[in-house]
């Protein structure tokens, strides 16, 4: 195979490899909402005044995802 | 700061420039994002005080926190109009979020996070309208915003606690074999912060928006056209609300991170 060419591929391998990092953060937000969902329908009066900590959790586990999705967008447009 | 947005910005120009000639809606959706001067031509260079795209959105962003404020509070009504009872529940909205994450004693960073706030939330919402430029998709804009606030982190609780801060790493709580371990991972975890602050909001918006183009490059082929469409505005729904959420996920870490630089006992 050529350089380029086998180059090429590990590029766009590699971005499409680092995409399926955003799919697994989107798992951790929704294993982050859904317990604060299942908490907060058993005690709905302490539920609004964890909205922050919500907020915040998915931020943390949003933020990998984020970092995956840059690594792929750095491959595609950048090397 | 101008420059480096503008060499981001040629990143994506030299590999996946304007995709012209053959007819139709052909465009790159990464195109977007690339910074132009507003005067003169496309290609000529950008210094830091060429006026482009990118400062003058921004510039816009200032503008309409300025109106809201200064039009909010000119009435000074018991019963407020719009414009007041909106800057009312933005100030409102922001104080109660220091308090309750941060606590009473931080209300004098009040000003400079209920700033960080507006700047964002109203950089993210212009940059929804059609045609706009979105500033705080470049990292170069969040970084030194990100930025600013891991500095004043840092300079607050070093004056604040003297080197009682460094306690921070130093996790009186567990055992005293793990401490160096931990003290590492807490060392590094304090650096990453001000990386991960700046990349969630950029990426976030950055993704939104390439996401809105690649729709609206659907919408050229005839076939899957009003289905494209209708995710465009589906899509543009969500992204309102991310403006938004991205705005306030922001604020409500520059409040923890102020909460360990004033109360470091871990």
């Amino acid at each position: 195979m050529e350089l380029e060419a086998a180059q090429a591929l590990g590029q766009y391998a590699g971005a499409g490899l680092a995409a399926i990092g955003s799919g697994l953060a989107a798992i951790g937000v929704g294993n982050v909402a859904g317990n604060f969902l299942s908490g907060a329908l058993r005690n709905p009066s302490a539920a609004n005044a964890q909205t922050a900590t919500l907020f915040i959790g998915i931020a943390f586990a949003e933020a990998l995802g984020i970092f995956a999705f840059l690594v792929s967008l750095l491959l595609m447009f950048a090397i | 700061m101008a420059e480096e947005v503008h060499t981001e910005g040629a990143l994506d120009a030299h590999t996946g420039g304007p995709d012209h000639g053959e007819g139709g809606l052909s465009f790159h959706p990464m195109d977007q994002f690339i910074v132009r001067p507003i005067f003169g031509e496309n290609g000529d260079p950008v210094h830091w005080y060429t006026v482009t795209n990118a400062t003058v959105w921004m510039a816009l962003a200032v503008l309409c926190v300025l109106g809201l404020f200064v039009l909010g509070t000119r009435g000074r009504a018991i019963v407020p109009g719009r414009i007041q009872s909106i800057a009312e529940l933005a100030y409102g909205f922001v104080y109660k979020m220091v308090e309750d994450v941060t606590g009473r004693d931080a209300v004098k960073f009040f000003p400079y996070i209920f700033t960080l706030f507006l700047f964002i939330l109203f950089a993210n919402t212009l940059a929804l309208l059609p045609m706009s430029f979105s500033t705080t998709s470049h990292i170069a804009v969040t970084a030194v915003l990100a930025l600013a606030v891991f500095l004043t982190v840092t300079i607050v609780g070093f004056v604040k606690n003297g080197t009682k801060f460094l306690g921070l790493f130093w996790v009186s709580s567990a055992p005293l074999v793990l401490r160096p371990i931990l003290a590492v991972i807490e060392l590094i975890s304090y650096f990453v912060r001000p990386v991960s602050h700046s990349i969630r909001l950029a990426g976030n918006i950055m993704a939104g928006h390439a996401v809105l183009k690649v729709f609206a490059g659907f919408a050229a082929i005839a076939a899957i056209a009003p289905v494209s469409i209708l995710a465009i505005t589906a899509i543009y729904g969500l992204e309102v609300l991310v403006a938004f959420i991205q705005a306030y996920v922001f604020t409500i870490l520059t409040c923890v991170y102020l909460k360990d630089a004033l109360h470091p006992s871990h």
